[in-house]
């Protein structure tokens, strides 16, 4: 880490950068919590929370939103992961907000649980009274993300106003907040998708299995393959065959598309990306595909 | 690999876009369902070429009105360096947008249309990357196909906006004479322009030395978050006390002799911690947790730093503040909260001296308030002390910001001057 030239690696600002964050808020929020999904952003904050406050443990609970329709290898994971950190781990379930009438379950072909865990999500927050939420969300991923900043106001209902946003200078974040509203806080945000993968591989840093190569059994649909599964309804002609994929991100199963891929270690797979040509959300994300702001309209409606 | 932050200004017509398309194209950071979903909106709406302008526009009122209105952050990388771009609209709101993007800045592109020259617009981007001290300036004559790439016309655009430098106390001033539409000098030197010596824009970003930026002579460690290990298993953290911070200025080792303020107790750093094993030195922009050798009540928003090399200690603060609210307006007797490095205290505005023109830089102390995007020097009382440098010499303890006491928006930007 150190040189003779006080310089300091990539990885090593951004590490300092969002480490400054979670501090901030630590310091600055009554109750915190953190959204671990299991995926690798979230794997990597978690990590950076870790380093925060060590040797004390991490000062907030994990909140998850189950939408129930995740997969199965991601929820091993995320129990195990929290339990070594002896983390609290609230889940927020998705089936619950159908149960309680909160949500409708969507029917149909294309049905996913993807847009209703933003109710679940805004309630879980409510009823945990938490002021500040961290997401994994990069600034790379998508466009609306582009011009979020680190520090995210949400009103009463949750809900974010791009064009309302509170300016971000130097390393100094805007806390104040009423009652009833919260932050989202994104401490990866100046991160790429490379560097997340190069901090996995300088960290050694496990992640679920379905990240790496596996045989899987697989369907076409919208030059996406998805995983076959209970939870979604199949076209008669799309036919199920096995083929050997990994996941580039982790959703749900319903809208989660896996690449083709014969990448089984980290290194194959930060030489895969290096040398890729569509984003991740772009290969991999039926719910972005909807519309060109789709998830701009998302996130003003509260979602991650 | 290291990073390069830097911020772009400039509007649509000064060929921005089309620099920053080129740069992540040519850098691959362009993915092609990326540039697939800017050519079918493109063809949509009617426009014949891919307006590159519609991968930075991410918003829906962006696109739905064809301008930009907030700072977008974009990302590539070579194989020598990360650079993460700020780029800011030129038009809208352009000043609290750039103030923005500049403040964590290493170095800034300022362009200018070889056929125009050096208009207000361009004295106005320059002025605001030295007022925040943004250490490399670099000014992208642009277009210069459409002057027949005539050294001439460069050379007189250079000396123009060399003159104006000069009253500006640039820092670091590089002129690079570019086609962003055809990719003249942007990542490989160009061949219609023989008569220029200098380095291509990307090679210019590549090789620009950013370490010796940072102030590694006065230690500044402002304390963020007290670290006490309370259900540690372990008996031997039972006493563990860490000042977690993120170094802000100079060098820390452990041994060396400190100095705590406000309390002004000297003590010696213990050790400097981190979740991989101690260091053997700190410096910016790490972020650690320093253990001191006595025990002295320290709290968030405290400084440690060396004693014979401290931040001034006051509550009377004079500065230039960048005005960011519509809804209100600076003026005397305002009252605020201000946040300067981990510290929150309430201040008041006790004068305004003047408000600057950014255009012409005339300052006209009949002002009696700022408005938005406005930019003039206050005098301010805090109702605490702040541990402070000049702006000049640290931008970390030299930056302020004004939060609204009723709509908690931040609406204000400082920077100090005259701190001993």
């Amino acid at each position: 880490m150190l040189q003779c030239d006080y310089t300091t690696s990539q990885l090593d600002v951004l590490e300092a950068e969002s480490i400054h964050i979670m501090r901030e808020v630590a310091a600055e929020f009554e109750r915190p919590c953190l959204l671990f999904s299991g995926g690798k952003d979230s794997i990597v904050m978690l990590r950076i929370a870790e380093k925060a406050f060590w040797p004390a443990p991490i000062p907030f609970p994990l909140l998850h939103v189950d939408t129930g329709h995740n997969f199965p290898e991601v929820i091993e994971f995320r129990d195990r992961r929290a339990d070594e950190l002896g983390a609290r781990l609230v889940v927020a379930s998705v089936q619950d907000s159908i149960d309680a009438g909160r949500v409708t379950e969507e029917t149909g072909r294309r049905a996913s649980r993807n847009r209703l865990q933003t109710t679940t999500l805004l309630d879980a927050i409510e009823d945990g009274e938490f002021d500040a939420v961290f997401g994994g969300a990069r600034r790379d991923e998508e466009k609306a993300r582009a011009k979020e900043r680190v520090f995210s106001f949400r009103d009463e209902f949750g809900q974010w106003d791009p064009k309302n946003q509170r300016p971000e200078l130097w390393n100094l974040y805007n806390a104040k907040i009423r009652k009833g509203e919260h932050i989202r806080v994104f401490p990866l945000s100046n991160w790429t998708e490379l560097d997340i993968w190069d901090y996995i591989r300088r960290e050694g840093i496990e992640i679920p299995s379905i990240y790496y190569a596996h045989t899987r059994k697989v369907f076409e649909r919208d030059g996406m393959l998805l995983s076959e599964s209970e939870f979604v309804t199949r076209d008669e002609d799309e036919q199920v065959f096995e083929a050997v994929v990994r996941y580039r991100t982790v959703g749900d199963v319903t809208c989660t598309g896996a690449v083709q891929s014969a990448a089984a270690t980290v290194e194959e797979i930060i030489a895969e990306i290096a040398a890729t040509r569509i984003t991740e959300r772009g290969a991999t994300r039926a719910d972005d595909r909807a519309s060109e702001a789709s998830m701009e309209d998302r996130k003003r409606e509260g979602y991650f | 690999m290291d990073i390069l932050r830097f911020a772009t200004a400039g509007s649509v017509d000064d060929g921005k876009s089309t620099l920053i398309g080129r740069l992540l194209f040519d850098s691959k950071a362009i993915f092609e369902d990326q540039l697939e979903a800017v050519e079918r909106t493109s063809r949509d709406r009617g426009t014949e070429y891919t307006d590159l302008s519609l991968l930075t526009d991410g918003l829906r009122a962006e696109r739905e009105q064809g301008i930009t209105i907030d700072v977008a952050y974009r990302y590539f990388a070579t194989p020598r360096r990360k650079f993460i771009i700020a780029d800011t609209p030129g038009h809208i709101q352009y000043t609290r947008n750039m103030v923005t993007g500049a403040s964590t800045a290493d170095l800034a592109i300022v362009l200018i249309d070889a056929r125009k020259g050096v208009l207000e617009q361009s004295r106005r981007h320059a002025f605001l990357t030295t007022l925040l001290r943004v250490p490399h300036l670099v000014l992208a004559v642009n277009k210069m196909d459409l002057v027949d790439y005539s050294q001439e016309r460069f050379e007189e655009i250079r000396e123009e906006f060399t003159a104006f430098a000069a009253k500006l106390n640039a820092p670091d001033l590089t002129f690079i004479p570019i086609s962003a539409l055809h990719g003249d000098n942007v990542v490989s030197r160009s061949e219609n322009m023989p008569w220029y010596n200098g380095s291509s824009l990307l090679h210019h970003l590549e090789n620009v030395h950013i370490a010796s930026d940072r102030n590694l002579v006065d230690v500044r460690f402002p304390v963020q978050y007290v670290i006490r290990p309370q259900r540690a298993t372990d008996p031997a953290l039972h006493d563990y006390r860490g000042y977690a911070g993120q170094v802000a200025g100079g060098v820390l080792k452990p041994g060396d002799e400190v100095v705590h303020l406000p309390s002004g107790l000297s003590t010696r750093i213990a050790s400097i911690d981190t979740f991989d094993g101690p260091v053997q030195e700190a410096f910016a922009p790490m972020s650690v947790t320093l253990r001191l050798e006595d025990d002295i009540d320290i709290s968030r928003g405290d400084m440690i730093c060396r004693p014979n090399n401290q931040p001034q200690v006051t509550q009377e603060l004079e500065a230039m503040v960048c005005w960011m609210s519509d809804a209100t307006k600076l003026a005397p007797r305002t009252k605020l909260t201000i946040k300067h490095t981990t510290r929150t205290a309430r201040v008041l505005v006790k004068d305004l001296h003047y408000r600057l023109d950014v255009n012409t830089l005339h300052r006209d102390e009949e002002a009696g308030s700022l408005g938005l995007n406005e930019i003039g020097r206050v005098s301010l009382r805090v109702t605490q002390p702040l541990f402070v440098d000049d702006y000049a010499r640290n931008r970390l303890t030299g930056g302020f910001i004004l939060v609204d006491e009723a709509t908690n928006n931040t609406v204000g930007a400082g920077m100090i001057t005259d701190a001993r």
